[in-house]
């Protein structure tokens, strides 16, 4: 990871948001946890859409906890790359 | 024409609003990123109205971004918003019309070279915005409206805030002779009780009758009463149509003058009659036979 985390939360539970909490893990790569009430229809999509935001900005050894309550792929991004933002991360401006 | 009647306010940090903002049929929506937002949500709600602008389908509403004031975290709203082509931003608390040219200057440096220029709607909301009024409305040709806010304006000029709206008149006023002077529309401000129909429904009239074009709303259960306001109502467009004739008859008979019912039709009747034609077009109203 190129720069230090902190942890962060964006968004919130109501409906059609997402929360999450993002914070540094001890190993590489992106673990995420997800809660969502349409998880066996979207949860994969909604785990893509996680790991992809994340991975394009070139960040590594982050831990996401994820709540979803039925947010769009938009919805999703601009969440993640708030608390992502809020951690301390330094994003690719032109992905913002 | 681009038919600003209803200008719906949308909280820049509420996703499922944001998404719904298209199915309420305003002529513009306004997603706001100053008053709806809480300062410490700003940097969520930025990110969530720029990712909004560039997947969420508003249909035929304009999209309109309220941002903070330039003092604030304005520039900031404007160097990520901009980008993602919003129809215009409205800018809050304009005191002159430096206020209009700084904030150009910033679109300007913040808009993609190919993307559409980003207009500007002035939120006229202090006594000395409206004393300035017309200053403003000319500052710049990408300002194509004034819209005013009476709640901010009322605790400025230290009235109380009625539901008659004695104290706003004036100001009303002014605002509108300022943006007919600078040929850009007038919006009203909202009514506040979004749960008194009745009450919308007068405040929406007084508008009209003072000429503004169209009003801001908070509530989409507003939408529908204001345009049954602002819309012209069949015995306008049969008006019109009567005095189009009646002119066209004087014009073939030599004459640049008519009369109809007894009424002089000079310039003035006819442009009012072809702007509420004009307006029944765009509106794709139809006319039905009724008795003027």
């Amino acid at each position: 990871m190129g720069n230090t985390l902190n942890t962060a939360q964006a968004g919130t539970l109501e409906s059609g948001d997402i929360m999450l909490i993002v914070a540094p893990a001890s190993a590489a790569g992106i673990t995420i946890e997800l809660e969502s009430i349409v998880f066996p229809q979207y949860g994969q999509a909604i785990m893509e859409v996680l790991q992809k935001t994340v991975e394009q900005h070139g960040l590594t050894g982050i831990y996401i906890k994820a709540i979803d309550r039925g947010a769009l792929d938009c919805t999703i991004k601009a969440r993640v790359l708030t608390a992502l933002a809020r951690a301390g991360a330094v994003l690719k401006e032109e992905l913002l | 024409m681009k038919l600003r009647r209803s200008l719906l306010f949308i909280p820049g940090n509420n996703p499922s609003m944001l998404q719904n903002g298209g199915v309420f049929g305003a002529d513009s929506v306004i997603l706001d990123l100053e008053d709806a937002v809480s300062p410490n949500e700003k940097d969520a709600a930025r990110l969530l109205v720029a990712h909004a602008l560039r997947h969420v389908d508003y249909g035929t509403s304009e999209t309109v971004v309220r941002i903070n004031g330039l003092d604030s975290f304005g520039s900031e709203d404007i160097r990520r918003i901009v980008p993602c082509e919003p129809g215009a931003l409205l800018v809050p608390k304009v005191q002159c019309a430096e206020d209009i040219h700084t904030a150009v200057a910033k679109i300007a440096q913040a808009e993609r070279r190919e993307q559409k220029k980003v207009k500007i709607i002035a939120l006229i909301e202090t006594p000395r915005g409206l004393a300035e009024c017309h200053a403003i409305a000319r500052a710049d040709e990408r300002v194509v409206a004034l819209a005013f806010g009476a709640e901010d304006y009322t605790a400025g000029i230290g009235a109380q805030r009625t539901k008659e709206s004695i104290e706003i008149s004036t100001a009303r006023m002014l605002l509108v002779n300022a943006a007919a002077a600078a040929e850009i529309q007038a919006i009203d401000t909202p009514y506040t009780d979004a749960g008194d129909d009745l009450g919308m429904e007068t405040d929406t009239t007084m508008a009209k009758q003072l000429g503004f074009k169209g009003k801001l709303a908070i509530n989409p259960r507003q939408i529908d009463i204001i345009h049954s306001v602002f819309n012209p109502s069949q015995q306008e467009i049969a008006w019109a149509h009567q005095v189009i004739q009646a002119i066209r008859q004087a014009e073939a008979e030599g004459s640049g003058v008519a009369s109809l019912q007894g009424k002089m039709v000079d310039a003035p009747i006819v442009n009012r009659a072809e702007r509420i034609i004009k307006l029944t077009q765009v509106l794709g109203l139809s006319q039905e036979v009724v008795p003027c």
